[in-house]
């Protein structure tokens, strides 16, 4: 399903590329041009693309890890109030 | 003319500092909670905070002027592809980032590629670039400021002023000021919480505007029939945009994965799931400023008002202040610009304040030679400074046309994409790899910055791509983003792999294939 998310999102990529409404002035509902209601219907397909990745590809396991303790050689900074924001895996 | 609309502004920018200073109640004091808000952003804040970090004087000011002078294209150009790529990198990017920034207590981009790439060198590189691309950013707000104030008070101080209008040093100063009040109030959560309440009001007047211009132009039928009659070619692209231009705008939204101010916003997310609002509705907000916008913009061609396309970025002001009669809401519609402007120059302020802080400050000293009190007065400082160079260089800067200064500064951001996402899923890229890439990328940002006449317009390859009748090329981003690719991977695969324990304290088994 994962897989069919990301094929989805290149085929939305693809379709981004309307070159056959290029010199079309057509009116939609008499005052949309219809190069410009093609690119607002994409936005419309956009936002329901993301909604399928969030429903179907979510990275359930990055939470846990995120919130692991730190490893000890890791930077040790701005995780909690109070705490130096510099990170000490630079020093 | 009234100054109520002037009134109205000034009773905008008082209920921001208010909520400053309301914000400033929830504030811990410390400079974890001062660079990223302890980590605490929930979904709808993180949203509107990245939403409006994200739209600009670009968005409203510069997407009006650039319909008026090029037509429908510009929504495809920008608004469409960024729905659909900010929100992958928001997703494929930015909630790995949040997760290893979190993990391991990062603030800055810095600090995590110089981590990643075990290497000083990469954020000694990395730093300038970063800060350089992201002054014009800041200049777009300041100047896109003083053009919508300046357009909606012509003729009110005919004595005082050239042309009546309020001149851009003064609105540039004081959206300055304000902006930096309520930061150093509150720090990121006093931006985040400004960023949302100004979200809300620069969409809702946005969507206001629209309808009353409409009313005013006879209808939104009547006005599209005006263009099909005056400017026929702004309802579509031919002759506008050519379809090389079209395509190669691809580069332009992937500057996203690369903003500093961006990286800092992930950061403040309280968990991965906070993303997942922002990910779906980031497209349709986008769609709800643009169109608007776009349509404002084109009808203003169809009038025609009779500005020249050099001054593109005074359409919008025009539009409001010649239709909009009542001064009240042209006052009302005056702030939400101003809010869509201030909504991101605060996370810019804040963001190059952190980064000089952690990346030079703390990074040289050493993060235990300075208290957490000390580190946050320093970072207090960095913005003041940051805040004071900005507005220096608005002053001379004025005129400066937003959208191809705006295209400039993310297509430097958008061609070092490829460093970002190596840095997040390629194991085999090298700090000499980066830095390689950087340095390419910033030279040839540079040359043909310079070669655009510092700031212009600009198409490459156009006596290959140009058809009978209409100029075409690509963007400056492509060359750019190809050749930090193509240093990346030459100068990685050349060099020795980076140690294994680096790669795999920031490849853990459980980000493995993550997001897949």
């Amino acid at each position: 399903m994962q897989k069919v998310v990301w094929i989805l999102a290149l085929l939305l990529l693809v379709l981004h590329q309307d070159f056959w409404a290029w010199s079309d002035r057509t009116l939609v509902l008499g005052f949309l041009p219809i190069g410009l209601a093609y690119h607002l219907v994409f936005s419309l397909a956009a936002a329901g693309l993301w909604l399928a990745a969030v429903k179907l590809a979510w990275p359930s396991e990055i939470e846990a890890w995120a919130d692991a303790v730190d490893e000890p050689d890791g930077a040790t900074g701005a995780n909690d109030a109070g705490s130096s924001p510099s990170g000490g895996a630079t020093r | 003319m009234s100054p109520i609309p002037l009134y109205v502004v000034g009773a905008y920018l008082l209920l921001l500092l208010g909520l400053g200073l309301m914000c400033s109640r929830f504030f811990r004091g410390t400079s974890g909670d001062f660079f990223v808000a302890s980590r605490s952003i929930g979904p709808f804040v993180l949203l509107m905070s990245v939403f409006g970090t994200t739209m600009t004087a670009f968005a409203l000011v510069g997407s009006t002027g650039k319909a008026y002078a090029d037509g429908i294209g510009t929504y495809g150009l920008m608004a469409s592809k960024s729905g659909l790529i900010h929100s992958a990198i928001f997703f494929l990017v930015g909630i790995k980032l949040w997760a290893i920034g979190k993990r391991h207590g990062y603030v800055t981009q810095c600090q995590y590629f110089r981590a990643r790439f075990g290497s000083d060198a990469v954020g000694y590189v990395l730093f300038p670039v970063l800060v350089l691309l992201v002054i014009p950013y800041l200049l777009i707000g300041v100047l896109g400021s003083g053009a919508v104030v300046s357009g909606v008070t012509r003729g009110m101080f005919p004595d005082t002023f050239a042309n009546g209008a309020v001149p851009a040093w003064i609105t540039g100063g004081v959206v300055c000021g304000v902006v930096t009040v309520y930061v150093m109030l509150a720090g990121v959560r006093g931006a985040a919480w400004a960023n949302t309440f100004q979200t809300l009001v620069f969409m809702t007047t946005g969507v206001i505007t629209f309808v009353l211009i409409a009313k005013a132009l006879g209808g939104p039928v009547a006005a599209s029939e005006a263009v099909e009659a005056n400017a026929p070619s702004k309802l579509m692209r031919t002759g506008e945009i050519g379809k090389w231009q079209f395509a190669s705008y691809f580069f332009i939204p992937l500057s996203v994965g690369m903003f500093p101010h961006l990286f800092q916003n992930w950061l403040t997310a309280r968990s991965a799931k906070t993303f997942r609002l922002t990910v779906v509705a980031h497209p349709l907000f986008i769609m709800i400023v643009w169109v608007p916008c776009i349509l404002i913009g084109i009808w203003a061609a169809g009038m025609p008002i009779g500005i020249p396309e050099e001054r593109q970025n005074a359409v919008l002001g025009a539009m409001v202040g010649r239709l909009l009669e009542n001064p009240w809401l042209t006052g009302l519609l005056t702030a939400g610009v101003l809010a869509a402007i201030m909504s991101s120059l605060d996370s810019q302020f804040m963001c190059l304040g952190t980064m000089f802080t952690n990346d030079i400050v703390l990074h040289k000293v050493g993060p235990d030679r300075l208290t957490d009190k000390q580190t946050l007065w320093v970072g207090r400082a960095f913005v003041i400074g940051i805040v004071v160079l900005t507005y220096a260089v608005s002053l001379v800067a004025q005129g400066q046309a937003i959208f191809p200064l705006a295209v400039w500064c993310f297509s430097g951001f958008g061609a070092l994409f490829p460093v970002v996402v190596a840095a997040v899923y390629w194991k085999r890229a090298t700090a000499a790899g980066v830095i390689a890439s950087v340095v390419v990328t910033a030279v040839v940002w540079f040359v043909l910055f310079a070669r655009a006449g510092y700031g212009g317009e600009s198409l490459l390859f156009v006596e290959w791509l140009s058809s009978e009748g209409q100029e075409d090329g690509v963007m400056p981003a492509t060359v750019m983003f190809a050749a930090c690719l193509v240093t990346l991977v030459g100068v990685s695969l050349a060099t020795q792999p980076p140690d294994s324990k680096t790669v795999s304290r920031f490849f853990p088994k459980a980000l493995q294939g993550v997001p897949q």
